[in-house]
């Protein structure tokens, strides 16, 4: 499997100490693992309650307070998108629904969703969790930079739902934030909305950056002994490639915060070119709003897959698990994650079409955007090819492994038709778009969101959540949510405009009403299925079966630690050592239909184990 | 069990809503019938991949579900297998690819004949110019616009004189005439769009972007603005009226040039301020 190790290469030369769990019986030195290059990490173990549970050192504890902050916000989140929907199925029926309103909710919704949900809950949450557990090291290399980076982040929620209570109220530019709306009146939380907006944002990219570096030093430099960068499990690629893509992008979306907040304060311009308002020529000149939407997409786009990555990662190690077979090629699954994210900074224009950048860009733009579907189908194939002749656990988190693959693909197809510019142009600023990529980039990273808290629950917990609740969770979500978005871009066909605050009059719109009815009905069945889960952790923890160490019988270290819960230091005396891949599941001639990293060749020497 | 008789039933009532639903694109009324066919192949194909892609899927889920003392069958990688499907898709993609650069690149050319129109939009609304008697439209400012010039047309150039200024928020096409649409605004981004044409670009402001179509039938049709441009955006609306060659010059001959306007407001003045003195 992996090129690390040649066949037929004798490593006698090298042995230089033999491990444990060998025999006299077999020659030690198919176990070799080379020593460790740098001693063990000193931990700082906090000692009072501040320490352990608020300004806490532990990745696991950081990990777990970003989960839940993000968590809180996705709430939020989640109530704005069912006021916005109350006005758009039953317009009229909240009194106090203007447009203003509407706007506010809708570009709060957005903003929320993408970067304090879904970034920080996927890379935040599960990457400080999983990262040093699955690399098999005790905590992130600069823990108390870890630390920094969570309250980071909890300044800038706190910053961004401070802008409800400010006058004006937030910004309602829409969560692209393009100038030169977004700062003048006529757009709602033009003053001081709009500033906080972006000093969240700021506040939240430092923070990040701040994690970011330790996901990506710790994977780089603290795995343990024997964990090649080809034997991690994948769930650490997707969220080590998605690490390097957020450091490159942010920057783009910090300059651009910073420069339209000197557009903003300091009449600089820009973004602001000659503007007429309300028979003033305003004292702006010369700058160019489409400056700005080429910097938003250069971290807008490599955005869609710093959520996606960590996703496509977590799901291939959920779907080998209980499919209790390998992942099928792992090397591609690599190299496409890799590849998909290298592509990702050469597409950003594809979301400017139509913006009246120099049109020629669109044949680069449609190619480059159309390579990448090439990788992307590679994964959809490698999953399902998982699925093939495995012998599947049909459990909660299977069920939602199963939702992603069909809501992404749906998202995926749909975006062969955005991306291919000239059928772009139709469909551009139409529920459409909107249809495509809630169902790509919002239920897909949610069905796995969810199926890996399922998943790791009973290690995060030590219980089990309870199988039948979950299932009603899973198919509430999956079938309402399918049918709040695959109708939904039937309304783009017919030309239904995104951010309209009432529905349009035309005659062959006004069909379109007994669908947004529908749709809305939906969104507020499956908002409230969430609380299924709330319902079902609550009762877990007070009244809940205790798990077992490794309930799933899974390979990779997280399932290996010295307790579990796993405590600060995660391994107890001795960490552990790697002598292979996390997929060795139903391997030929094993007793058990799974070999865990930890288990040394010579423990399984009569097994037809591939070399990894 | 019942997990894959539910995902089919899934497959099968996505399927089923495409070929029945009501709700489906607006007849065309422009040349853009390419961009139709170019959105029909990728149905096919895309919604081909979809459904095998997922029946495959459901069959796995029956025929795989977990037995005790069954094994999953074990084998890494099949490098045969993914070369096949890598090429495959390579093909699939362009084969989708080339008809959306194809029509790009006619998008893109504007047909010398065309006739410009000049859209200019505001919070929130719409206003059109026509070329007068020379064909050419007179340059602009922002720093121009006022109550006699509301297209900021420089005083000085002698193309602006002759200008056609439509003043309502209608503009009136020749029926089978391509027409080259020029797009400026004066404060915040918007989008000139009509459904039933397919075409679509924003207006910047500082710049002029522009988009040709040809509209092929005649009748009235409704202008949306399409991308977002604060509180009003919604009820930012105008309108179209695609006339046949006769019934057009008849509306171009009732128009006012910008030399007529800006005679009516000096008159306006004039008599302003004879009012005053009196």
């Amino acid at each position: 499997m992996s090129d690390e190790y040649d066949n037929n290469k004798s490593y006698q030369a090298q042995s230089s100490e033999v491990i444990d769990g060998s025999t006299g019986s077999v020659n030690p030195d198919i176990d070799y693992v080379r020593p460790a290059e740098v001693g063990e990490q000193d931990l700082y173990h906090g000692h009072s309650f501040i320490e352990k549970w608020v300004f806490c050192q532990d990745a696991k504890v950081i990990g777990v307070q970003y989960f839940l902050t993000a968590v809180f916000t996705g709430i939020v989140g989640l109530i704005l998108s069912w006021l916005m929907r109350l006005q758009l199925g039953f317009p009229g029926l909240a009194g106090f629904m203007t447009a203003e309103h509407y706007y506010q909710f809708v570009t709060m919704h957005g903003m929320i969703m993408v970067v304090y949900f879904l970034t920080a809950l996927f890379l935040g949450g599960f990457g400080n969790y999983l990262i040093p557990l699955m690399v098999g090291a005790r905590d992130m290399v600069f823990p108390y930079v870890n630390m920094l980076s969570f309250w980071m982040f909890f300044v800038a929620v706190a910053v961004l739902m401070a802008s409800f209570f400010v006058p004006g109220g937030p910004t309602g530019a829409g969560w692209t934030l393009y100038p030169p709306q977004t700062i003048l009146e006529g757009t709602p939380g033009s003053g001081m909305g709009i500033l906080l907006m972006l000093i969240s944002l700021s506040l939240f990219v430092i923070g990040f950056t701040m994690g970011g570096l330790n996901y990506m030093i710790t994977i780089l430099q603290a795995r343990t002994r024997g964990m090649t960068l080809m034997r991690m499990p994948l769930t650490v690629w997707g969220i080590f490639t998605a690490t390097v893509l957020a450091m490159l992008a942010f920057p783009a979306l910090l300059v651009s915060a910073i420069m339209m907040t000197l557009d903003k304060l300091l009449q600089t311009s820009f973004f602001m070119p000659t503007i007429l308002k309300a028979g003033e020529v305003l004292e702006y000149g010369g700058g160019s709003p489409i400056l700005f939407q080429h910097l938003f997409w250069f971290f807008g786009h490599p955005e869609v897959y710093i959520v996606a990555l960590p996703a496509f990662g977590i799901v291939s190690d959920l779907i080998s698990v209980h499919a209790r077979k390998n992942i099928f090629g792992y090397r591609m699954m690599v190299w496409a994650i890799v590849g998909i994210g290298g592509l990702s900074f050469f597409v950003w224009a594809h979301h400017m079409y139509v913006s009246g950048m120099n049109p020629w860009f669109g044949f680069f733009f449609a190619t480059t955007t159309l390579i990448i579907a090439v990788p992307t189908a590679m994964k959809v194939y490698n999953w399902i090819l998982t699925l093939w002749r495995g012998n599947i656990r049909i459990n909660t988190v299977m069920l939602w492994c199963l939702g992603f693959i069909v809501t992404f693909v749906n998202g995926g197809i749909t975006g062969i038709f955005l991306g291919n510019v000239s059928v772009d142009v139709p469909l551009s600023d139409t529920y459409f778009v909107i249809a495509h990529f809630h169902m790509v980039m919002g239920i897909a990273p949610l069905m796995v969101i969810m199926g890996a808290v399922y998943h790791w629950f009973p290690l995060v917990a030590g219980k089990m959540l309870h199988e039948g609740l979950g299932k009603w969770h899973f198919w509430i979500t999956f079938l309402g949510a399918y049918s709040i978005y695959f109708p939904m871009h039937y309304l783009g066909f017919i030309g239904v405009p995104r951010r309209y605050f009432e529905m349009y009059d035309s005659p062959y719109m006004t069909s379109a009403v007994g669908m947004n009815e529908f749709i809305s009905i939906a969104a507020f069945i499956v908002g409230a299925a969430q609380f299924i889960l709330v319902f079902n952790i609550i009762k877990t923890l007070k009244t809940g079966k205790k798990a077992e160490q490794n309930p799933w019988k899974a390979n990779s270290l997280e399932w290996y630690t010295s307790t579990v819960p796993p405590e600060h230091g995660n391994f107890g005396e001795r960490l552990p050592v790697v002598h292979r891949w996390p997929y060795d599941f139903s391997v030929p001639g094993a007793k058990d239909d799974f070999i865990p990293q930890t288990t040394a060749p010579s423990e399984v020497i009569h097994t037809e184990v591939e070399k990894t | 069990m019942h997990a894959g008789i539910i995902f089919l039933l899934v497959i099968i009532g996505s399927i089923l809503f495409h070929i029945f639903t009501p709700w489906y694109w607006t007849d065309i009324a422009s040349n853009w019938k390419g961009m139709d066919d170019t959105i029909t192949l990728t149905f096919w194909v895309g919604g081909g991949v979809f459904v095998a892609v997922c029946l495959f899927m459901i069959y796995c889920v029956f025929k795989y579900q977990h037995k005790e003392d069954r094994r999953a069958e074990y084998k890494p990688e099949d490098k045969k297998l993914e070369k096949i499907l890598t090429w495959a898709t390579t093909l699939g993609v362009c084969a989708l690819l080339a008809p959306g650069l194809i029509i790009w690149n006619q998008y893109v050319n504007v047909p010398k004949n065309a006739i410009e129109v000049d859209v200019m939009a505001w919070q929130w609304g719409w206003q059109y110019r026509l070329p007068g008697a020379d064909g050419k439209l007179g340059t602009t400012q922002v720093r121009n616009i006022a109550d006699n010039n509301p297209f900021g047309i420089n005083p000085d150039d002698p193309f602006g004189k002759d200008d056609i200024m439509v003043e309502s928020d209608v503009i009136n096409l020749e029926n089978n005439r391509p027409v080259k649409i020029l797009l400026r605004s004066v404060d915040v981004l918007h989008n000139w769009y009509v459904p039933q044409f397919r075409a679509k670009m924003d207006a910047v402001p500082g710049t002029v972007t522009f988009y040709w179509f040809e509209p092929n039938k005649v009748g009235e049709y409704e202008v949306l603005c399409a991308e977002y441009c604060g509180v009003g955006h919604y009820a930012m609306r105008g309108g179209v009226e695609v006339q046949d060659k006769a019934d057009y010059e008849v509306w171009l001959g009732e128009q006012e040039t910008f030399e007529q306007l800006s005679a009516r407001y000096e008159k306006l003045n004039v008599d302003g301020n004879k009012l005053a003195k009196k």
